[in-house]
C-alpha cells in the first residue's frame, strides 16, 4: 500500500511531464500537420542548454529556465520551421518524417559536439524540500511538473479555443488556402506553433531531467510516451492528449514498479514506453489514408538489364581491384561500406519504391546476423537462413500494424526497434546480456572466404546481385504494383489488391535483405554485439540512404560507402564529436529539393556531359537528352520485351 | 425488365433471388458522421445491361454510398447485395473480386505510373487476383487488355505520360479504363465527366451505352443534366441522404419534389 501511494506520485509527476511534451507535439501538428519525430531531442538539447547557463555559467535557475523556455526555444523553434520545415505538411508523408527524423539526428549530433559526455549531474528544483502525502514523498519539484501539465493544458486550450490566433490556428490545418483568403496569416501561425512546440519540448525536458540525468539518448527517447498520448488524443485533441499522459505514467510507474525483480520480465522494464507506444499504435487504428492526392512520387528512371549488367560488372571488379590493394583494414571498412549498402538496397525497396519508412532497418540486420552466428554458422545456408527469419520477424511487426502506414508505421518501427534492444536482443538465445556473438566466415562450394579481402568480393557480388533483383522487379509487375500501392492503396483495394497483405510481402521482402546483410556483417567482423545494431544507429543509415538517393541502387552504394567512412573522417577529428550525425542531418534536410539525392545528381551530370559530348560529336541533340526527372516514365512497359 | 419502379421495397430487396444476374442492390443504408445523417436508409437496384443515374445536390451523400458500396466504409445499418449475395461486410478487395469497380471523384489514379501502367497494373492485378503474379499468358493478356481499353476510352494518345501530368479530364477517363480493366460487372462512376468537354462527354455517353449493352450494371453520378438524360435507364435523386424518387428518368425530373430538392423551388417552371 506504501509503494502504491509513491508509484502514483511518481506516475502522476512522469505523466504531467509527458503531458507538457505531448501538449507541444499536438500543438505543431495541429497546425502543420508535421509530426515532430525530433520533438524529444529539441527537449534534450534545452536540457543540456539549461545545464550549461546554470550549473556551467552560474545563472540563477528561474533565470535559465526562463531564458531557454521563453526565448531560445521558440525562437530555435520558428527558425526551423521558416528554414527546413515550411510546407512539408503538403508533401508526401514520408519525407516529412525523414526530414524530422534528420533534425532529431543532427540535435543529438550537436548535443554531442557542444557537451562531450561527462557526468554532468542534475538535482531537482527545490531540493530537499516538498511533503508527507501519507508515506509518500511528493517534492517540490514533483508538484512543479504536475503544475506546470495543468497549466499547458489549461493554456493550450483557451489558446485554441478563445483566441484569434488559436482559431486561425486550427483552421491552418484544414484549409489553409481559404485560411489565407480570409486574411489570415497561416505561415505566421505555423511559426507560431512551432514555437510554442520547442518551448514545451524544453521545459518537459528541464522539468525530466532528474529523472533520466542528462543522457543523449534518455532524454530523447522520453518523447517516446509522450508520442503514445499525443496518438491516444489522435494527435488532435487536448483533454484526450493530457488524459492520455497520465494515464500512460501511472500505468508505466506501476508496471515498473509491481514487474517482478527477476526471471523473464527483468529485462522488460526499459522497454516499457516503446511496447506501450506499440500497444496505442496498433490497437488506436491508424486515421485513414489521405484521399483525393494525384501527385506521384519522384523517381529516377530505372535502368535496363542490359545497362545495368555492365555497371554491376564493374562494381564487382573495382570490388575485387580494391580487394587485392588495400591492406587487410581498409579492405574491411569498404567491405562494411557495401554491406552497409545491401541494407540500404532494403530501403531501395521499402522507402525508395514503396514509401514507407522504416526506423528500425538494422534492426532486422541484428536477427540475421543472430541467425547466421546461430544456425549453420559458416555455410551458405545461414545466409538464407538469416534472410527468411529477419523476413519472417518483419511480417510479424507489419501484420499486428497491418493497418499502419506512413508516421504509423515508422514509429511502430521505432518502437519495435527499443524493444529488440532493451530486451530480444539481451536475452541467452540472442546476444546475451550485454554479450556478443562469433560468427563463422562462409565457405561456398567449397571455396573459404576467410579474409576481410574475400568478404569485400564476396559482399560486392551480394550487392551486385540484390541491386539487380531490385531493378528487375522494379521493371517488371511487382514494380508497377508497389508504385501503385504507394500512389493509392485505395485505389488498388477497389481493383481488388489485398493491400494489406501487399504492404505486409513489402515490409517483409525489405526486412529479409537486411537480415542478408546482418548475416555478412557477422562473418565480416566475425564478432558482433547487440550494440551494432541499435535502432539509433539505424537512423543515420536512413538518413544517408536517403541524402544518396533512396529511390535507386546507385545511392545505396554511394551511402553505404559514405556510412562506412564518415567514422573514419571523424576519427580524424575526435574534437567534433557528433559531427557524422550533424552531417547526417544537414544532408538529409537537402533532400527536399533533389528527392532521388546525390544519386539523382550524378544521373543528371551525368547525362548532361554525356548529351554535350554527342552534341559536340554530332552536331545535333542525344538521344539520351531527354530529362531525367521525367521519373519512371521509360521505366516500365516501354522497355523491349 | 420493367425499368421504372420507385426506389425499391426493402422487404423486397432482401428476398431471395436468382444468384449470377442481380446486378446491385442497396438496401436501407445508413451512415452518420458525428451528429450529420449522410446517407439516411437509401435503397437503390443497379440492374444489369443498364445505366442507372443518381443524382442530388452537393453534400447530399451520392460519394458517401458509393463509399459504402464499395467497402470504404462501414454502413450503421443497411444492406449491400452484388449478385444476390449480400458483401456489406466483405473487405474492399473481396467486392472487387467478385466484379465490383469504380472510379473517385477526387482522383486516385497512380501518379507516378504512366497512363498506360495504370490500366495496366488493374488489369495485372485482375488477372491475377489471389495467384502468383507470375503467369506468362495472363500477363501477355492483361497487356493486350489494357491497350485495348485505352483505345476504347480514347487516351492512347496519353499511353506515356505520367498520370499525375495529364488533364483532369483524361485522368478521369483514365480512371474509368483502369476500373474497366478488373473486369467488373458492376460499375460505378463518380461525376466521370467533369473536365471533360461537349464532344469527349459525347463520347463517354456511347461509351456508356455500349457498356450497358455488354451487360454491364453501371451506377452513374453525374451532376451534367444532359448527359444522365441522355444515357441513363433508371435515376434516382438523392437529397439529404434520402432518396426522394426514383424510376424512368422522364418521370423522376417531371416530379414536383425533384425540382424543389435539386433545381431549388421556383427553378421548376422552366
Ligand atoms: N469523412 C467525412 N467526415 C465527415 N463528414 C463527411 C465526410 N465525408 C462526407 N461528409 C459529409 O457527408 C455529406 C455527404 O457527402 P458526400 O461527399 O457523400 O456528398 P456528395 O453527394 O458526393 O456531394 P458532391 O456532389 O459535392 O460530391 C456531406 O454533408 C459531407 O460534408
Ligand atoms: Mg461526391
Amino acid at each position: 500500500m506504501d509503494s502504491f501511494l509513491t508509484y502514483t506520485v511518481l506516475g502522476l509527476v512522469s505523466g504531467a511531464g509527458y503531458a507538457v511534451a505531448a501538449g507541444g507535439l499536438v500543438v505543431t501538428y495541429a497546425t502543420s500537420r508535421i509530426f515532430n519525430i525530433g520533438h524529444g531531442a529539441v527537449g534534450m538539447v534545452m536540457a543540456f542548454l539549461f545545464w550549461e547557463l546554470s550549473a556551467g555559467r552560474g545563472l540563477p535557475a528561474w533565470a535559465a529556465v526562463a531564458l531557454v523556455v521563453l526565448v531560445v526555444a521558440p525562437l530555435c523553434g520558428a527558425l526551423a520551421e521558416r528554414t527546413v520545415l515550411r510546407d512539408l505538411g503538403e508533401a508526401p508523408s514520408d519525407v516529412a518524417l525523414v526530414v524530422t527524423v534528420a533534425l532529431m539526428v543532427a540535435l543529438l549530433g550537436l548535443a554531442q559536439t557542444l557537451w562531450p559526455p561527462k557526468p554532468r549531474p542534475v538535482s531537482p528544483f527545490f531540493e530537499g524540500h516538498g511533503f508527507h502525502l501519507g508515506s509518500a514523498f511528493v517534492g517540490a519539484h514533483d508538484l512543479l511538473t504536475v503544475a506546470a501539465g495543468l497549466l499547458v493544458a489549461a493554456g493550450l486550450s483557451v489558446l485554441l479555443r478563445f483566441t484569434r490566433t488559436g482559431a486561425a490556428m486550427r483552421a491552418t490545418v484544414h484549409d489553409p488556402g481559404l485560411l489565407a483568403l480570409f486574411g489570415g496569416r497561416p505561415a505566421w501561425t505555423t511559426s507560431l506553433s512551432w514555437a510554442i512546440g520547442a518551448s514545451l519540448a524544453a521545459l518537459s525536458g528541464i522539468l525530466l531531467t532528474p529523472v533520466v540525468q542528462l543522457d543523449y539518448y534518455g532524454l530523447t527517447l522520453l518523447v517516446i510516451s509522450a508520442y503514445s498520448a499525443a496518438m491516444l488524443g489522435r494527435l488532435t485533441s487536448l483533454p484526450m492528449t493530457y488524459l492520455g499522459a497520465l494515464a500512460l505514467g501511472l500505468l508505466q510507474s506501476y508496471t515498473v514498479g509491481y514487474l517482478p525483480t527477476s526471471g523473464a520480465f527483468t529485462g522488460l522494464r526499459p522497454a516499457i514506453p516503446a511496447l506501450f507506444l506499440f500497444a496505442v499504435l496498433v490497437f488506436l487504428r491508424s486515421p485513414q489514408a489521405r484521399l483525393g492526392r494525384l501527385r506521384g512520387a519522384a523517381g529516377v528512371a530505372v535502368a535496363s538489364s542490359r545497362r545495368a549488367a555492365p555497371w554491376a560488372a564493374v562494381f564487382v571488379v573495382a570490388a575485387a581491384v580494391a580487394a587485392a590493394a588495400l591492406p587487410a583494414e581498409q579492405a574491411l571498412v569498404v567491405a562494411l561500406g557495401v554491406v552497409y549498402g545491401i541494407v540500404m538496397l532494403s530501403m531501395v525497396l521499402l522507402n525508395g519504391y514503396g514509401g514507407q519508412v522504416s526506423l528500425a532497418q538494422l534492426t532486422f540486420a541484428g536477427v540475421g546476423a543472430v541467425v547466421a552466428a546461430r544456425w549453420a554458422s559458416g555455410s551458405v545456408l545461414s545466409l538464407v537462413a538469416a534472410a527468411v527469419v529477419a523476413a519472417a520477424v518483419g511480417a510479424l511487426v507489419a501484420l499486428p500494424a497491418l493497418r499502419l502506414h506512413g508516421l504509423y508505421l515508422a514509429l511502430a518501427t521505432l518502437a519495435f526497434g527499443q524493444l529488440m534492444d532493451k530486451v530480444v536482443f539481451q536475452a541467452d538465445f540472442a546476444f546475451g546480456y550485454n554479450g556478443a556473438l562469433d560468427v563463422r566466415r562462409l565457405t561456398v562450394l567449397g571455396v573459404r572466404f576467410g579474409t576481410e579481402k574475400a568478404y569485400l568480393v564476396l559482399s560486392a557480388v551480394v550487392f551486385a546481385l540484390v541491386g539487380a533483383g531490385l531493378l528487375a522487379l522494379r521493371r517488371g509487375p511487382y514494380g508497377r504494383l508497389v508504385l501503385a500501392l504507394r500512389d493509392s492503396e485505395t485505389a488498388c483495394a477497389t481493383l481488388g489488391l489485398n493491400a494489406r497483405l501487399a504492404r505486409v510481402v513489402l515490409f517483409a521482402a525489405s526486412a529479409g535483405i537486411a537480415g542478408l546483410a546482418g548475416a555478412l556483417m557477422g562473418g565480416l567482423r566475425q564478432s558482433v554485439s547487440a550494440s551494432d545494431f541499435m535502432v539509433f544507429n539505424s537512423l543515420p543509415l536512413l538518413l544517408l540512404a536517403v541524402a544518396c538517393g533512396v529511390t535507386s541502387v546507385t545511392g545505396a552504394a554511394l551511402g553505404g560507402a559514405a556510412l562506412a567512412w564518415l567514422p573514419k573522417l571523424q576519427a580524424q577529428f575526435p574534437a567534433a564529436g557528433g559531427l557524422l550525425f550533424l552531417v547526417v542531418g544537414v544532408a538529409a534536410v537537402a533532400l527536399r529539393s533533389e528527392p532521388n539525392g546525390i544519386a539523382g545528381w550524378v544521373f543528371r551530370f551525368g547525362r548532361e556531359t554525356v548529351a554535350a559530348r554527342w552534341t559536340r560529336l554530332s552536331g545535333g541533340p542525344s538521344p539520351d537528352a531527354e530529362p531525367v526527372d521525367v521519373g519512371p516514365v521509360e521505366a516500365v512497359g516501354h522497355a523491349p520485351r | 425488365m420493367p425499368p421504372g419502379e420507385p426506389a425499391a421495397d426493402p422487404a423486397e430487396l432482401l428476398d431471395p433471388v436468382a444468384p449470377g444476374a442481380d446486378g446491385l442492390r442497396v438496401s436501407r443504408v445508413t451512415v452518420r458522421f458525428g451528429g450529420i445523417t449522410a446517407v439516411d436508409g437509401a435503397s437503390l437496384h443497379v440492374r444489369p445491361a443498364s445505366v442507372t443515374g443518381l443524382i442530388g445536390p452537393n453534400g447530399a451523400g451520392k460519394t458517401t454510398l458509393f463509399d459504402v458500396v464499395t467497402g470504404l466504409r462501414r454502413p450503421e445499418t443497411g444492406a449491400v447485395l452484388l449478385d444476390g449475395d449480400e458483401v456489406t461486410r466483405a473487405p474492399v478487395h473481396e467486392r472487387a473480386r467478385r466484379g465490383m469497380a469504380r472510379t473517385f471523384q477526387r482522383l486516385e489514379a497512380f501518379g507516378s505510373l504512366t497512363v498506360r501502367e495504370n490500366v495496366l497494373v488493374a488489369a495485372e492485378i485482375h488477372a491475377t487476383a489471389g495467384r502468383a503474379l507470375g503467369r506468362r499468358a495472363a500477363r501477355a493478356r492483361a497487356r493486350d487488355r489494357a491497350d485495348e481499353l485505352l483505345a476504347r476510352t480514347g487516351i492512347a494518345d496519353y499511353a506515356a505520360h505520367r498520370a499525375d501530368t495529364v488533364p483532369t479530364g483524361t485522368a478521369r477517363l483514365l480512371e474509368l479504363a483502369r476500373a474497366l480493366a478488373a473486369e467488373p460487372r458492376v460499375l460505378l462512376l463518380d461525376e466521370p465527366s467533369a473536365g471533360l468537354s461537349a464532344p469527349e462527354s459525347a463520347a463517354l455517353a456511347g461509351l456508356l451505352r455500349g457498356l450497358a449493352g455488354e451487360g454491364l450494371a453501371v451506377l452513374l453520378v453525374e451532376h451534367d443534366m444532359e448527359l444522365v438524360m441522355g444515357v441513363c435507364d433508371t435515376l434516382y435523386v438523392l437529397e439529404s441522404g434520402r432518396i426522394i424518387a426514383g424510376g424512368p428518368p422522364e418521370r423522376v425530373r417531371a416530379d414536383p419534389r425533384v425540382r424543389d430538392a435539386y433545381l431549388g423551388p421556383g427553378e421548376g417552371a422552366a
